[in-house]
Order: C-alpha cells, then sequence, then structure tokens
C-alpha cells in the first residue's frame, strides 16, 4: 500500500500536468462543442449536436476537406520522395557529410513565420527566384499564391523545403540500421546499384517510411502557419483548410462552440487516417527479424 | 507637559498624513490599446503624462499590444472577468461587444461630467452607438480619399481630378494614365469589403435594408458597381489584376510612380511623404448616382464592471476630445483627431503634403458607415471572397453577388 502511494506521489507531478493542461481541456472542448458560446457575452449555452449539422450542411466544410487532401495528396508522396533521397545521400561518407546534415536540418528549426514569409518572396511571380528559375529553362512560372490552382502547390513546396531536414533524419537513422553484408551479398551475387535500392534498401527502411508517413498525415490535417502567413486562406479559399477555420471562428468570428465542433471533427479525421495507415502497413511495411 | 505637547504633535502629524494619503491615494485605471504599438507608444505616454499631471487623483496604467495579439488577450481578459476598466476597439469588434452587454453605456458618464458633443466629430462618435445608445468614444479616425500623381496626370494631358468628378471623368483619366506604358496602371482601389460597402452608396445601392434586418447584397444597383469596378482590372485593365501586381503592395505601386490614383486613407499621408520623389496631391472621392466616402475609426470603450467609471471616463474623454491629446496626434502625424477643434484642424490642415488637406475634411460631408453586424468580420470574410472571385473571373459580378447574398443569409444573424 505504501508504495502505491510512493508511486503514485512520484506520478503526481507529471499527473497534475497531464490533467490540467490536456484532460481537463479535452474535456472542456468536448462540451463547448455542443454548445452556442460567443466568448464575450456570459456562458456557452448547450445546443446539442447543432454545430456538427451546421458544419456538414455548409458548403464550407467540403472546401476545406478537399483543400486539405489536395495538400496531402501532393505532399505526402514528395516529402516522401524528398526524405528518403536526401536520407540516401546524407547516408555516404564522403568530407563534410556533417556539415550537410546540418544544413538540411536548419530549415526545421527556422520558425514557420520566418519561414513563409522567406517563401512569399520566393513564390513572387514576378521578382521571386522560384520563377527565375523556370524561367531559365523556359517555362513561365505560374502566379503562384495568387492564383486558385497554384496557391496550394506553392504551400506545399514550401512546406517539404522545411520538413525534408526532419524526416530525412529519420529515414537516415533507419538506413544506418541496416546490416551491410546484405549489400556485401548482394555484390557477391551481382546486384547493381539501383537493384540494391530497390530490393534491400527500401524495403529494409520501410519501417521509417512508415513512420514519416503516419506523422506527416497528421501533419498535413494540421496545416496552419503557412497557410495564415502566406495566403490567408485565399485566394477565394483555395487555402482554407482545418486549422484556419477552427482559429477565424474561435478568434475572429466569436463561435468558440462552431470551432470546438471543428476541431474534434478534424480529431475524427486524423484518428481515421491514422487507423487507416496501422491496418494498410501489413501490405508494405517489413519489419527485420 | 512638555513631553505631552510634543507627542500631541506628533500624533497629529500622523493623523494628518494618514488622511492626506488617503486623500491623495489616486485611482489607478488599467488602459489596454493596439494602436500606439509600434511607432506610437511614446505618443501615448507624453498623452498620459499631460493627463496625469492635470489629474493627481488618477493614475494609468497603460498596456500595449500589438494588433494581431490584441483581440485573442482581450477575450481572454473577458472570459476571465478581468475587463480593463477602459480599452480600444476597431470599428469591426465594436458592435459586436457593445451588443453583449461588455461595455458600460455612457450616457450617464457624460451627463455626470458635462461631456459636450460638440467637440467631438459628430460621424465618428456617431459610429460608436448602438440603437442610439452611446458606448465608445472616438479615438482616432482616418477617412478614404483619392492620392494622385501629378506628373503622370501632366504627362497625360489630363486635368487634376477635382470634388465635381464622377466614376466615369475618374475612368476617362485612368485610361489616359493608363496609355502612358505597358507597366503604368490608372488607379488602384482594393475590391473588397471595406471598399465595397462604399462604393455601393456611391451608385444609390446598400448591402443592408435600411432598417438592417435583410441583406441586400445582390441589388441591381450593387452588381452594376461590381461589374464597373470589375471593368476597371479585366476590360480596361487601368487597374492591375493579381498577377499584374504580383505581390506588390499598393502603395508601393504608387510609391514607384508607376500608379495614376490610389484610393486609400489618409493615414497614408506620412509614408507617401516620405517614399514619393513627385508631387502628389488628394481629392475627394467621386460618385456616380450620388457622393459616398468612408472612413476607419478606433473607439474608447469602458468595461461594464469597473470600479472606477468616472475616473475611466475622465481619461477616455481626454485621449478623445482634449486639445492637448489632439495636438500631439496631429505632430506625430498619427491618424487624425476626431475632434472639431477649430486650432487643431488648422494645425492638421497647416501640415503638407498633401497641400489640399481640405478635401480630408470636405470627404467627412459624404461619410457612410459600414452596417453595423455583430458578426462583421465573418461577414468582411464571405463577402470579400466573392468579390475577389469576381475581380479575378471566377464568377460574374451577378452570380458573385448572388452566391455572396445567400451565404450571408444563411450564416450571419441579423436584427
Amino acid at each position: 500500500m505504501s508504495k502505491r502511494l510512493t508511486v503514485f506521489l512520484f506520478l503526481l507531478p507529471s499527473l497534475c500536468g497531464l490533467v490540467i493542461f490536456s484532460i481537463i481541456p479535452i474535456g472542456t472542448s468536448l462540451y463547448l462543442s455542443l454548445t452556442e458560446w460567443d466568448v464575450i457575452g456570459g456562458p456557452p449555452r448547450f445546443h446539442g449536436l447543432k454545430n456538427f449539422w451546421d458544419i456538414f450542411a455548409n458548403e464550407e466544410f467540403l472546401r476545406v476537406l478537399s483543400n486539405t487532401l489536395y495538400f496531402i495528396v501532393l505532399y505526402i508522396p514528395l516529402i516522401l520522395a524528398a526524405a528518403l533521397g536526401v536520407a540516401i545521400l546524407l547516408n555516404n561518407k564522403y568530407p563534410g557529410v556533417g556539415l550537410y546534415r546540418t544544413i538540411y536540418y536548419v530549415p526545421v528549426l527556422t520558425s514557420w513565420v520566418a519561414a513563409a514569409l522567406l517563401w512569399k518572396w520566393l513564390l513572387n511571380p514576378k521578382y521571386g527566384a522560384v520563377n527565375a528559375l523556370l524561367g531559365m529553362v523556359g517555362i513561365t512560372g505560374p502566379s503562384w499564391l495568387h492564383s486558385k490552382s497554384w496557391a496550394m502547390p506553392g504551400i506545399v513546396l514550401a512546406s517539404v523545403w522545411k520538413d525534408v531536414g526532419y524526416f530525412a533524419l529519420i529515414i537516415l537513422a533507419g538506413l544506418q540500421g541496416i546490416d551491410t553484408t546484405y549489400y556485401e551479398a548482394a555484390e557477391i551475387d551481382g546486384a547493381n546499384w539501383f537493384q540494391k535500392l530497390v530490393k534491400i534498401t527500401v524495403p529494409l527502411v520501410t519501417p521509417s517510411l512508415f513512420f514519416v508517413a503516419i506523422i506527416s498525415v497528421i501533419n498535413s490535417f494540421q496545416l496552419f502557419p503557412q497557410v495564415m502567413v502566406m495566403t490567408e486562406g485565399g485566394p477565394g479559399g483555395a487555402t482554407q483548410v482545418f486549422v484556419e477555420r477552427i482559429y477565424n471562428y474561435a478568434f475572429r468570428y466569436y463561435k468558440m462552440g462552431y470551432a470546438a465542433s471543428y476541431s474534434w471533427i478534424l480529431f475524427v479525421f486524423i484518428f481515421a487516417a491514422t487507423l487507416i495507415q496501422l491496418k494498410l502497413q501489413k501490405r508494405w511495411v517489413h519489419y527485420e527479424s | 507637559m512638555k513631553r505631552i505637547s510634543v507627542m500631541l504633535v506628533v500624533v497629529m502629524a500622523a493623523v494628518l498624513a494618514l488622511t492626506a494619503a488617503a486623500v491623495a491615494q489616486p485611482v489607478t485605471i488599467n488602459f489596454l490599446n493596439f494602436s500606439s504599438s509600434g511607432e506610437n507608444e511614446g505618443n501615448l505616454q507624453a498623452m498620459k503624462e499631460i493627463f496625469e499631471a492635470q489629474n493627481p487623483d488618477i493614475k494609468v496604467n497603460i498596456e500595449t499590444i500589438g494588433y494581431g495579439d490584441y483581440f485573442v488577450r482581450l477575450m481572454t481578459a473577458v472570459v476571465g472577468g478581468n475587463i480593463p476598466d477602459a480599452f480600444e476597439l476597431n470599428f469591426e469588434n465594436f458592435a459586436a461587444y457593445a451588443s453583449k452587454g461588455t461595455l458600460m453605456p455612457l450616457e450617464d458618464l457624460m451627463a455626470k461630467t458635462g461631456f459636450d458633443p460638440a467637440v467631438s466629430d459628430p460621424n465618428a462618435l456617431n459610429a460608436f452607438s448602438v440603437d442610439g445608445v452611446q458606448y465608445g468614444l472616438p479615438f482616432s479616425f482616418s477617412n478614404v480619399i483619392v492620392l494622385y500623381n501629378k506628373e503622370l496626370f501632366d504627362r497625360a494631358g489630363v486635368d487634376y481630378p477635382t470634388s465635381e468628378w464622377t466614376w466615369w471623368d475618374q475612368l476617362d483619366a485612368a485610361k489616359k494614365i493608363r496609355a502612358l506604358g505597358d507597366d503604368i496602371f490608372g488607379i488602384f482601389q482594393p475590391i473588397q469589403f471595406h471598399e465595397f460597402y462604399k462604393v455601393v452608396r456611391q451608385n444609390g445601392g446598400a448591402l443592408l435594408s435600411d432598417d438592417g434586418t435583410q441583406f441586400t447584397i445582390n441589388l441591381p444597383q450593387n452588381v452594376e458597381t461590381l461589374q464597373y469596378l470589375v471593368d476597371r482590372v479585366q476590360k480596361y485593365n487601368v487597374m492591375p489584376t493579381e498577377e499584374q501586381l504580383s505581390g506588390m503592395g499598393d502603395w508601393d505601386l504608387f510609391a514607384a510612380g508607376r500608379l495614376g490614383m490610389l484610393v486609400t486613407g489618409s493615414w497614408a499621408f506620412p509614408y507617401m511623404t516620405a517614399n514619393c520623389d513627385f508631387e502628389w496631391d488628394i481629392a475627394v472621392e467621386p460618385g456616380n448616382t450620388t457622393k459616398a466616402t468612408h472612413f476607419f475609426a478606433n473607439g474608447l470603450v469602458i468595461g461594464h464592471n469597473t470600479k472606477h467609471p468616472e475616473e475611466a471616463f475622465r481619461w477616455i474623454q481626454f485621449l478623445s476630445t482634449s486639445r492637448e491629446a489632439a495636438e500631439i496626434r496631429v505632430k506625430a502625424g498619427w491618424e487624425l483627431p476626431a475632434v472639431t477643434d477649430p486650432e487643431v484642424i488648422a494645425l492638421y490642415t497647416a501640415t503638407t503634403p498633401p497641400e489640399n488637406k481640405a478635401a480630408v475634411f470636405e470627404s467627412l460631408q459624404y461619410l457612410v458607415t459600414p452596417p453595423v453586424v455583430e458578426q462583421f468580420a465573418e461577414l468582411s470574410d464571405i463577402i470579400g471572397r466573392y468579390l475577389g472571385e469576381a475581380r479575378d473571373g471566377f464568377l460574374t459580378p451577378q452570380e458573385a453577388l448572388d452566391m455572396a447574398q445567400m451565404e450571408a443569409e444563411a450564416r450571419i444573424a441579423l436584427k
């Protein structure tokens, strides 16, 4: 009994933190999602599931969902390919590789606000570096953030640049865990560089890729700072996404209950996406041993 | 005996000191504001020092928060029950706060302190009342006028704009200036909610019915207005498209000498004075069937549950109407004080450029106020999105306004 008490006492500080900063806010937001609350005009008023019906009845929800999915469809393959490519390059032994690993990680440490402002300039249709580069190879660049169809790809580009270092690091750790004997055996059998990559490296790094896929899908659903800085949801609502809407409803439109409902819908989507990925992993993730 | 008298003196002195302290113990007023953040904190401090010297019984505790975080901070204060004694609200958020009972009605305080409404600009004062109840005093305001580049007008051989101009005079001038070069544009006027509610009034339209109970966003006059605005971009291209603008700000375009006319606020003067190396001046906005201009105002309000309403009111009254505060403002070029004091106005008018500062005051004759809607930010976002769709050619003006009308009806509660 006293042993249990000791354990409990030792856990108490972190339990307090958990209850105060996680459990209670989660409960509160669930309650708020069932209420109408304008924050400044008195206590919340309970009105059941009305927020949820309103959200689903509004075409805005479809727009937000399809914008988010558009981001995911572009971002996930790009970030997986880029992170894997960078990780493979950084996995070699050559002078200065430590420096390169640091350089790729620098954007991860940069604040999103600073990075997004930078990308706003890089993507400037007339004076930006991206279109200047495209111009060199004879391509007339799009108007990026000012165009309904190109604003989201612009945000994807910035996000890939910002996140690639982080995910490459995770994959690099996976790569370094691969036993070199596999490669030696393959070389003896006459496998070339490409065959080794496809038959050994990629399958054995799938656990890391799986982790990267899950984390990046969750991050994609929570897309926010880059949108707020680069487009504020525009042009014409083309980059309105979940968290951007939640922020606006809560802090600009005085609809805290509605915002809470939106965030629970977001939670359900993230939860479902993660469950599906967990189910699908058997088809493509190979664990050693 | 001697000792007793000494003691008596000591005791009396102590009692006197205590009473004096009790009398002089000043009341502290908490004041939350955003508009001094950045460049004008020193100017607000200067106003506070004068106020405290004039009112030794009041101390003001100023808290300044940047605009970006201000309303989240204020919201938290309201939920937590720590409403500041006095604080600043912009017009967008004013109606929401006033109608939720967060603000103290000022009628009693105005009567008690003998507030004379004649010292305040009537339009600015009126902006901070809801249903006839005054909830705020104007802190500062700026109205919108037309800036024009004299050199481009000269080169195009067009007469300078006058107060008699209509939309069509302006469009003609813009076309001639546009013809000066590929990267020279005639006019820029943002196609967004804050402009649109006014431009429709220039054409006899309105976004809300007179009694404020119904949306009238897709009235024929409004569609015609949007068509006119969009034609300037799409058809005549006297105004740059988003792509032609490619992220360049309208102020920069004007300062670069590539824009004939810019519809913007009087708060642009210090920037243009510092950045334009050509002659420029201002004119009253043109109208179509009638004239209409608009303004932006920040108001000073009092929390509904303050313990010191009178002291708080004296402070906001000082900020809003005193000559001292107004002079600091004018000298700093910190927007326009909302006062009618002729000396202050003379001081403001004497500060040039622009030469024609009188246009700022002439514009005030035609002021229209934005629709007073609790969900102001949401309405402004909804309408702004459809206006953008029309400007960029994705929807016709009729379609855009029909859809805006439907969405506003579905989403925004009116009285």
